[in-house]
């Protein structure tokens, strides 16, 4: 991690180290007791921890003269590792969460493995921890690559990759203890927001400022993806946690929005979370990998432009549709339905570009299980998409919402979609930041996809079922005009698929530990460094 | 591909390299980009999105014409089907309401005891009141009126106050302990200035109550005359009209076991059963009550 640090760097790094300890003790002292203060303990540890780590370097050689001639990999690495760390959390509690369905009597009586508290944990291990360890370490390298230039500075992405785990840290532990500000997929308390909104700020600064050095005149369109994904996500992280603390020394806070205005905002926040975070910065990993991994060129570059801006303005529109025949008007939700089925159109142009951009090297498809995982995603992202634009329809809706067609529907995006593009992306990046030509155990990486594919065939497809029936279930009438089930009985009737699910899950799972001990050991048999070089005229020392 | 020409200058050509290469499998050229090793081919828009882009766009330009859709000023285009869901919600209540009318509405208006008698009606009437039950009463009373800790069984033939329907209408009506201004009241009131030593000789005394080994004539019998008969009887055969569980049979609520009964005696019990007056209709309390009624008769030998 220093070893490409110069020793002005690693000064500035043990300064920033210790006030992060500072900023740690301030809180702790401040809070005296519960979550903050544990928090603030957790940011003296790591701020000791790196203030020790750096301290015990300032002495060791200085970087090798040729370190700006390459990419600044390092990052990358550690992103793929806590990326890792950070699925087997999140998969592992999610198996958890879905066995205590199946199991409830089996919730052991400490408050914190309730389900309430445990499921926070999985969305956010997924969505913040995988997903938005998965989204940096990726766009530190497709930037890198797809400008040709090295990043702009060396201190600010290790800044940004534990600033924000941090972040996801300070989240769930706070979850667990029961601190939660109550908005899902936004449950971090007002402090952890902050923290995150100085992180993210300087993550869109460094990226502005390497894709400033860029070497060929256009910028490539993950490059867009990648961009909107972090814009739009600070601007939403904002405007949705918005809140006013009870004190500054205490953990708890009012959001400034309240009743249907605070449920329209946080399903703006909500559905875009979907869109920027799990959409668009992965399909600027779509975009990157899979002609790289295809060795194909984009199918169109015109589509690729068009479904970019679609996708963008489309979006940022449809977060009404959660939110159907409850109190928000009768408008909103018309609007809401009417972009999400706009919407559609731009998703599928992607998703055809995708698979389009096959053509001419099937063959690899057939026999590489990495671009497999690429493809698979492709193809799950427009099942999701047609089926997310399906379920914002009203009537559909009516049937679908608060069912667990809903949750299958957000596990075929996550699963199908998300977590096989990661994984297609991490095969392809491990071996390549290893010096090697292929993973130790390309056999491993076969049995990954298919526990891969067969776990999310079976969470969706139990899920679709179990959805449809409880549905149909609550809107049973018999002929004298009564209820023909009671919710209990739709519980019940639950038993099965909630079996299923648990696992598929437990499959997927599976699949992911195997990757981790492939990346682990591949990256331990590492043969040197990535042998690619930016073209970039450096910055001078 | 000619080379006299300033290859910047070709159609399709990259303005900045002019590199403009021919993708063997498809035939098409490249827009000349080259980002790291990955290009993108000239392709044609497809037509096929177009054609997609404007179906969905009509879609939404035909939604936004017959549903309320745009917001302006204070108001917004109410649409040309004047759809409005609070008119529609209630509108749906109506019909699922009218559904039920033929049957539903004899239980607001007529007497238990007739309703009970009426085979064919009780027929239609009782699997609603099952599926009534299960969503309003079974959390905590349990599915089939079973029980459970603290909440009474309903399903024997046990009963505080009465197991008449009409008396059942009451106590779902107004609650036990509840807060509406009619409501019944069963409390056991706290004995904590009572010793701790006699509270535990009470206590022998009402478990072997239980099992008919109590003896009257000890301290203990005179600790029960004195502080419990008034509403448990003399014998603790219960007074049910006042609400006071016997203590002499195998029901119980909160256990009759020495730890249960020592907890009781120290802080009392005040048990609530909620009010349903507002949350259900007449006619559903009635049927709740009819439904329980039979419950507790089914259970009896």
């Amino acid at each position: 991690m220093t070893g490409t640090l110069t020793l002005r760097e690693r000064q500035v790094a043990l300064a920033l180290a210790v006030l992060l300890a500072v900023l740690g003790l301030v809180m702790a002292g401040a809070a005296r007791q519960g979550v903050m203060a544990l928090h603030g303990v957790m940011a003296i540890a790591l701020g000791l921890g790196l203030a020790f780590r750096i301290g015990g370097t300032l002495d060791d050689p200085a970087p090798p003269r040729d370190r700006l001639t390459r990419y600044d990999d390092g990052p990358t690495r550690f992103g793929i590792i806590m990326t890792l760390i950070w699925a087997i959390i999140g998969m592992g509690v999610g198996v958890w969460v879905a066995a205590l369905l199946y199991w409830p009597e089996a919730t052991p009586l400490v408050p914190w493995t309730s389900f309430g508290r445990l499921r926070p944990v999985h969305t956010t291990g997924i969505i913040f921890g995988f997903g938005g360890n998965a989204l940096i370490a990726t766009s530190f390298h497709v930037l890198q690559r797809t400008s040709r230039a090295r990043l702009a500075d060396s201190l600010s992405p290790w800044i940004v990759l534990l600033g924000f785990n941090l972040f996801c840290a300070w989240a769930v532990t706070g979850y667990l203890l029961g601190s939660t500000q109550s908005k899902e997929y936004a449950e971090a308390e007002w402090y952890a927001d902050l923290w995150l909104v100085v992180i993210w700020v300087l993550y869109f600064v460094l990226y502005i400022r390497t894709l400033a050095r860029r070497i060929e005149p256009h910028i490539y369109v993950a490059n867009w993806y990648y961009m909107a994904f972090i814009l739009v996500v600070a601007m939403l992280h904002i405007v949705n946690n918005l809140a006013m603390p009870v004190r500054w020394s205490a953990p708890e806070s009012f959001p400034i929005w309240a009743g249907v205005q605070d449920a329209m905002v946080q399903w703006w926040y909500g559905h875009n979370a979907v869109a920027f975070f799990l959409t668009a910065g992965f399909l600027g990993m779509l975009y990157y990998f899979l002609p790289v991994r295809s060795g194909r060129p984009i199918w169109s570059y015109r589509l690729s432009i068009v479904s970019f801006w679609g996708i963008v303005f489309f979006y940022i529109w449809v977060g009404s549709h959660h939110l159907h025949y409850t109190a928000l008007p009768f408008w909103a939700q018309t609007l809401g339905m009417t972009f999400s089925v706009m919407l559609l159109v731009p998703s599928w142009a992607s998703a055809g570009n995708a698979i389009a951009t096959l053509n001419g090297a099937w063959h690899k498809v057939r026999d590489d299980a990495t671009l497999r995982f690429m493809f698979v995603a492709a193809v799950f992202y427009g099942l999701s998409t047609f089926e997310g634009s399906f379920l914002a329809i009203r009537p559909v809706n009516s049937l679908s919402h608060y069912t667990d067609w809903t949750v299958g529907h957000v596990h075929s995006g996550t699963l199908g979609w998300v977590a096989m593009i990661v994984f297609g992306a991490i095969y392809t990046l491990v071996p390549q930041l290893s010096g090697r030509e292929h993973m130790v155990s390309p056999r491993a990486v076969e049995w990954h996809f298919w526990l891969a594919v067969t776990g999310t065939l079976v969470y969706v497809v139990a899920l679709w079922n179990a959805g449809i029936t409880q549905g149909l279930m609550w809107r049973a009438y018999d002929e004298n005009g009564a209820l023909s089930y009671s919710f209990l009985e739709s519980v019940q009737a639950m038993a099965p698929y909630y079996l299923l699910r648990t696992i598929g899950g437990a499959l997927f799972l599976t699949g992911a530990v195997i990757c981790a001990w492939n990346c682990r050991a591949t990256m331990r048999a590492a043969q040197g460094e990535a042998t690619d070089r930016p073209l970039a005229v450096q910055p001078a020392e | 591909m000619p080379e006299t020409t300033d290859p910047k200058q070709l159609p399709g050509a990259d303005p900045h390299t002019g590199n403009r290469l021919i993708d063997p499998v498809s035939g098409y050229d490249t827009t000349g980009h080259d980002w790291g090793g990955i290009t993108e081919l000239n392709t044609a828009f497809p037509k096929i999105v177009i054609w997609a882009l404007v179906l969905s766009f009509g879609y939404s330009v035909i939604a936004w014409i017959l549903l309320p859709a745009w917001p302006y000023g204070g108001d917004y285009t109410r649409g040309l089907l004047k759809r409005d869901q609070q008119v529609q919600a209630a509108e749906g209540f109506r019909d699922l309401e009218a559904g039920r009318q033929d049957w539903m509405t004899r239980f607001a208006s007529e007497d238990p005891a007739e309703l009970q008698a009426d085979a064919a009606l009780m027929q239609t009437a009782l699997p609603a009141a099952r599926r009534l039950f299960d969503d309003n009463c079974a959390a905590c009373h349990g599915a089939g009126g079973t029980g459970g800790p603290g909440f009474p069984v309903l399903a024997d033939e046990t009963w505080l106050w009465s197991s008449a329907p009409e008396t059942l209408v009451e106590i779902l009506r107004y609650g036990i302990n509840s807060d509406h201004p009619d409501t019944f009241y069963g409390e056991m009131p706290a004995f904590d200035w009572m010793e701790r030593s006699e509270r535990a000789a009470l206590s022998t005394f009402v478990v072997a109550l239980q099992d008919g080994s109590a003896d009257f004539d000890s301290d203990a019998g005179a600790l029960f005359t004195e502080n419990c008969a008034s509403c448990h009887g003399d014998d603790g055969a219960g007074g049910l009209e006042v609400g006071a569980p016997a203590l002499t049979d195998a029901a119980v609520i909160y256990g009759q076991d020495h730890a249960t009964v020592m907890e009781t005696l120290r802080h009392g019990r005040a048990g609530v059963m909620p009010s349903w007056e507002g949350r259900l209709s007449d006619a559903e309390i009635t049927l709740l009550a009819l439904y329980v009624a039979q419950l507790s008769e089914a259970a009896q030998p």
